[in-house]
């Protein structure tokens, strides 16, 4: 595979697009293989989403959120991490590594953390593509 | 009540932190003009320096930059910054102030806060919102965050500005041409009818005082400075590196009451009230940063006495290992030239020790400033011995000058929840005092008809920002313009330098007319700023606001990375997934809820009684509910307040006030037995023995339905006589009886109930209490021996002069912990109480005459039937669980319904008396307005696709969706669908996540929006 991997990456609103955001403000730099999709709580993530993703050719799904406990809508990012597991058994199904999905949790100032997730999973995937 | 119609509906709030912006907000919400005035730079205060908050450990900057967005966007609120105030004169009801603002040297008209400016800087100087632990440039934004977002040159250390001539590099590379090195001040006179002052506090500077080293060794630091350090944004990126050497900092020692309760070194006398808490949240916090990393915080008393706050105290030894020693540490030294400190303390075991430490910080107290004092002389207000603002129990955030009020840590150290609720407090207070105030908004603008754009063919206009050269230095922006050009749906494509230029706004509205655009993409920089700008242009070009999508091309790409070519490659994908989303994107409105304007109090104690009156004072009808048979609640079984307010006098009055008010419906020995609706539209039905149920109408509800004194089983309670309660003995001394007229050996037991399993939290006004009858059985016979059994003394904020005050009278304290409680006995009629004492390392006996039990306050039996009624949650410990700790404090989840008093938490009478008025003010934002708008991002039922699962109702966290039957087809049988309340959704979309038929969409976000934007993203 010659072309660099793309990963999507569903940001919510207040904690992690935000952190995203600082990221830019601080001039952090990152890999760019990330394609931000802003929606309101990690929550709102349906996990066919995931799948879609992933079918069409995304080489990585990241969901990330509110640090658990400091979600702007009281417990939406508990929901999004207990459907989670069940997106890892669907990912099996459909034939995914189980690598290429990950969930984090990140507040609205570390943006270095956003960076240090969206790295990784750049490597992770990349490490995959080498091993496929 | 001022009732002239000489009052001016606008307010003066002096101070931009987090109480003056809560006031601002919760007043510009119920009508009222506000001028906010700030000294620096920006708004935000001292709460935008902190790393994290207890007990939750939330991000500081999270939770407070959308309070500050909200003041900076908000039609009514006008801010001020480097604005100072040099003059106050007129009456309550019509003040004219005089403001001096300095000059910013930075338009904020051009300035693009692009920060080019500051890399281009040549001259470094200390950060002051880095507490001096980092570098700033002599032009700067205060913080990444500011509001308003605009840069400022510090004018004494600008080259320029201080030899004419020289330098000038940033007029040079300002593109925006925003550089104003001839900017001067400016006078202001405004004409206001009230003023709030809450201009907060300074840390303490242990400089001074050389015990400590501070200034000297360079590894110790102060709690701010530690802030800082820990802070992601922070001089290290969160980093703990030791400032003499950059070593990774192992060991670290915390040491309490710098700059308070200390007026030999410092002249604070008083306790500062948040240094125990903030110091177990930095122990905390810094060992998630440095595994392993030992902490130890040295103290005198741990005053963790707010809600959560002992069991964050517990989770602190117990889960994160901070050891606590309670000692006073009376110097540092230096042990070696690394830079590693000494401390010399004796231990609770009456030994000598000394120990080594890498970093030693300063838990620094908060004082008044000169700065402030001033601010206090041109009011004309009274101060308090500390220079804290006097203000009365009763009327917590009342100065001594009609019209001007004092709330935050101005009026008294104080936590950031105690805060926001003293500025909603002020804000009612205010509104209490000027009355109705809706005809002062000031108008709103007018936009064109709306064209229904329903039936047309996407129409989208993309438009790509330079931002300078922000953008256009990294991204090819000619190539993503050629390209975007190409794209399905797109007829039109321009760029500009700055897409938010006031002038780019004007070409945005031609634009859209001239090319009759129905969806527009901008691609330019964060949609968490800037959306609302845009919005605004697309209304003001006649086409429905929410057609809109902003491409993130600078933060999340230009900004983040260097190589030009896989830069333009992904500001090409961004722009192409807006495209992609806004094709399917429709018209949204704004949803109308009407507010029934007339509140409901549960509860006649002192919280409920002041939160009715305040409201009927602004005019507003209140049913007000109690339960038992009189109004007063357990302030009835008070005497006197800490600072010496007769309460039964105070009480009296205000039955009286609320008794004979015309517009409060009085309902005693009546409870509430069903209740139904939301925000603006609550029906509640009152029942009364003897009478017909009622319902009744009403738009908010405030809960105060007030705590009761826990019942002990220990120390012979109920088993020996004189072992009473400390609520007994009250009434028993002022009764005069025998038993306390005689007795000559008193002894108080303190934490009786409290802050032990089953109930681990302080009641907070026990210690107070029980200082403040020993200093009365001291006072009435000095040859009494009086004994405090304690385990932590929390006279905290200027309550530690009584516990002074009963030191020097000679009332003995003995520690006690936890483990080692007491021990009450009953001999031949004499009371014998042993316990440990730590000073003398050995086992006492005291022969009392009489024990009292300082007995833990806990919530109302009842307070369960409530909740239920109103799905509002409990905490743990049985009391309301408001929405947030830190910055909604009186507010529940559930909007429209707001709680004070006990029934949230122990608190004495002044906290409550605030929280209610606070109440008040956050009921006011909703009361003041015939209707609320709700943001159209909202959830909608596909209803061909729901099948009535139900699972989206379970996981709704604002029960707004609920289970129907509907007919479809008259022969078919009914079918079952969820029906969303829209004025309860605050579209979060769990119901979206959840529906496993695509059933149920987010406006906006929908899973056909997402969808396509996942397709956009991976075309290649």
């Amino acid at each position: 595979m010659d072309r660099e991997p793309i990963i999507i990456a569903f940001c919510c609103n207040w904690c992690s697009y935000a952190a995203a955001d600082l990221a830019g403000n601080s001039r952090l730099k990152y890999p760019p293989n990330v394609r931000i999709i802003r929606v309101m709580c990690s929550g709102m993530v349906h996990p066919e989403l995931v799948v879609e993703s992933l079918s069409q050719g995304a080489d990585g799904v990241m969901i990330m959120g509110c640090h658990i406990g400091e979600c702007h809508y009281i417990d939406g990012n508990q929901k999004a991490l207990a459907r989670s597991d069940m997106i890892t058994e669907l990912l099996e199904d459909f034939g995914f590594e189980e690598q290429r999905f990950g969930i984090f949790w990140l507040s609205s100032a570390e943006p270095e953390r956003f960076v240090e997730a969206v790295s990784d999973m750049t490597e992770r995937v990349k490490k995959l593509a080498q091993a496929g | 009540m001022l009732r002239d119609s000489m009052n001016v509906g606008a307010v003066l709030i002096v101070g931009g932190g987090v109480t003056g912006m809560q006031a601002a907000l919760d007043l510009a919400e119920s009508g009222y003009y506000v001028y906010l005035v700030e000294k620096s730079g920006a708004i935000g205060g001292a709460m935008a320096q902190l790393d994290k908050t207890f007990p939750t450990n939330d991000c500081s900057m999270c939770i407070l930059a959308p309070k500050m967005v909200e003041c900076g966007r908000h039609a009514n609120i006008e801010i001020l910054t480097l604005s100072d105030v040099t003059d106050i004169s007129g009456t309550a009801g019509n003040f004219q102030v005089s403001i001096n603002q300095r000059p910013r040297y930075v338009d904020p008209e051009k300035c693009i806060a692009c920060g080019v400016c500051t890399d281009n800087c040549p001259q470094l100087v200390d950060s002051d919102y880095d507490a001096k632990t980092g570098k700033r440039k002599s032009i700067y934004v205060k913080y990444a965050q500011a509001v308003p977002l605009k840069y400022q040159i510090d004018p004494h250390s600008c080259i320029r500005l201080n030899k004419p001539g020289k330098c000038g590099i940033c007029e040079e590379v300002c593109v925006a041409n925003a550089i104003r090195f001839d900017d001067a001040a400016k006078k202001r006179k405004l004409a206001v009818g009230a003023i709030i002052l809450a201009p907060g506090y300074e840390a303490f500077d242990p400089t001074a005082a050389g015990v400590w080293g501070y200034g000297r060794l360079p590894n110790v630091i102060t709690s701010l400075q530690l802030e800082r350090y820990l802070s992601a944004t922070g001089p290290t990126a969160g980093r703990l590196l030791r400032p003499s050497d950059n070593k990774p900092v192992r060991k670290i020692a915390f040491l309490q009451c710098v700059g308070s309760r200390d007026e030999n070194l410092c002249g604070n006398g008083y306790c500062s009230s948040v240094c125990c808490m903030y110091a177990i949240k930095e122990a905390v916090i810094a060992r998630q940063h440095v595994p392993g990393l030992s902490a130890a915080i040295y103290y005198m008393d741990m005053r963790t006495h707010g809600k959560d706050f002992d069991t964050y105290m517990e989770k602190a030894k117990t889960e994160s290992g901070v050891r606590f020693i309670r000692c006073r540490v009376h110097g540092v030294e230096p042990y070696s030239r690394n830079g590693d400190l000494r401390l010399h303390y004796i231990n609770e075991e009456g030994r000598q020790v000394e120990e080594l430490f890498d970093m030693v910080v300063l838990s620094v107290g908060l004082q008044i400033s000169t700065h402030i004092r001033e601010l206090a002389e041109i009011a004309g207000i009274q101060l308090s011995a500390s220079s804290f603002a006097s203000t009365s129990d009763f009327a917590p955030v009342t100065s001594s000058k009609e019209g001007i009020f004092a709330c935050g840590a101005f009026s008294g150290p104080k936590g950031i929840p105690q805060c926001v609720v003293e500025g909603s407090a002020a804000a009612a207070a205010v509104a209490g005092q000027l009355g109705l105030r809706c005809e002062e908004t000031p108008p709103l603008p007018e936009y064109p008809e709306e064209r229904n754009t329903s039936e047309e063919e996407a129409r989208i206009g993309v438009f790509i920002c330079h931002c300078g050269s922000n953008i256009s230095a990294v991204v090819d922006v000619a190539d993503v313009e050629e390209y975007a050009s190409g794209l399905p749906g797109v007829v039109h494509v321009e760029r500009n330098l700055f897409s938010c230029s006031q002038e780019t706004q004007d070409i945005l509205v031609d634009a859209i007319r001239q090319k009759q655009l129905n969806r527009v993409v901008i691609a330019a920089c964060t949609p968490r700023t800037h959306e609302p700008l845009f919005r605004e242009t697309l209304k003001s070009s006649g086409i429905n606001e929410y057609l809109l999508e902003m491409a993130n091309i600078r933060n999340h790409n230009s900004w983040v990375h260097d190589d030009t070519s896989q830069a333009t490659l992904k500001a090409k994908d961004l722009v192409r997934m807006a495209v992609a989303k806004v094709a399917t994107a429709e018209s949204l409105r704004p949803e109308a809820v009407p507010i029934t304007q007339r509140g409901l109090v549960i509860g006649g104690g002192i919280a409920g009684m002041t939160a009715a009156l305040n409201l009927a004072n602004q005019g507003y009808d209140v049913d007000l509910v109690e339960k038992s048979d009189r109004l007063g609640g357990n302030a009835l079984n008070l005497k006197h307040t800490y600072s010496g307010v007769h309460v039964p006098m105070q009480v009296a009055k205000l039955i009286d006030k609320v008794s004979v008010h015309d517009r409060i419906q009085l309902h005693i020995e009546t409870e509430v037995s069903k209740a139904k609706g939301f925000v603006g539209n609550f029906k509640s039905t009152l029942k009364t023995p003897g009478r017909k149920n009622r319902t009744i109408e009403h738009g908010v509800a405030i809960m105060a339905t007030g705590g009761q004194i826990f019942r002990p089983t220990e120390y012979g309670y109920k088993q020996i006589r004189c072992v009473v309660t400390s609520i007994e003995f009250e009434r028993l001394h002022e009764l005069k009886e025998k038993h306390v007229k005689q007795g000559k050996s008193f002894v108080f037991i303190q934490c009786v109930g409290s802050r032990e399993k089953g109930r681990m939290y302080c009641s907070k006004v026990c210690c107070t209490h029980s200082v403040q009858s020993a200093i009365e059985l001291k006072r009435e016979d000095p040859g009494r021996n009086v004994y405090i059994l304690y385990r932590d003394m929390r006279t905290y904020g200027e309550r530690e002069y009584l516990f002074k005050k009963a030191r020097e009278m000679g009332v003995v304290f003995i520690n006690y912990e936890l483990h080692g409680k007491p021990k009450v006995t009953e001999v031949d009629r004499q009371i014998n109480v042993d316990v440990w004492d730590h000073v003398l390392h050995r086992p006492v006996r005291i022969k009392a005459d009489m024990v009292v039990l300082a007995t833990a306050i806990v919530a109302n039996a009842e307070i369960d039937k409530l909740a239920q009624l109103y799905r509002i949650p409990l905490d743990e410990n049985g009391f309301y669980q408001e929405a947030h700790a830190k910055l909604r404090p009186v507010d529940f989840t559930t909007e429209g319904l707001f709680t004070a008093g006990l029934a949230q938490y122990p608190k004495p009478v002044d906290e409550s008396i605030a929280q209610a008025l606070a109440a008040s003010a956050r009921a006011t934002t909703l009361l003041s307005k015939k209707e609320v708008y709700l943001d159209g991002i909202k959830a909608v039922v596909n209803e061909h696709k729901c099948d009535g699962c139900a699972l989206c109702v379970d996981v709704c966290p604002y029960h707004a969706i609920e289970l129907i039957e509907i007919d479809r087809d008259k022969d078919d049988q009914p079918v079952k669908l969820v029906r969303i309340n829209s004025a309860q959704c605050k579209g979060c979309g769990m119901c979206q996540g959840t529906c496993p038929v695509r059933g149920v969409d987010v406006a906006g976000f929908t899973m056909e929006q997402l969808s396509h934007q996942i397709k956009a993203a991976l075309e290649i």
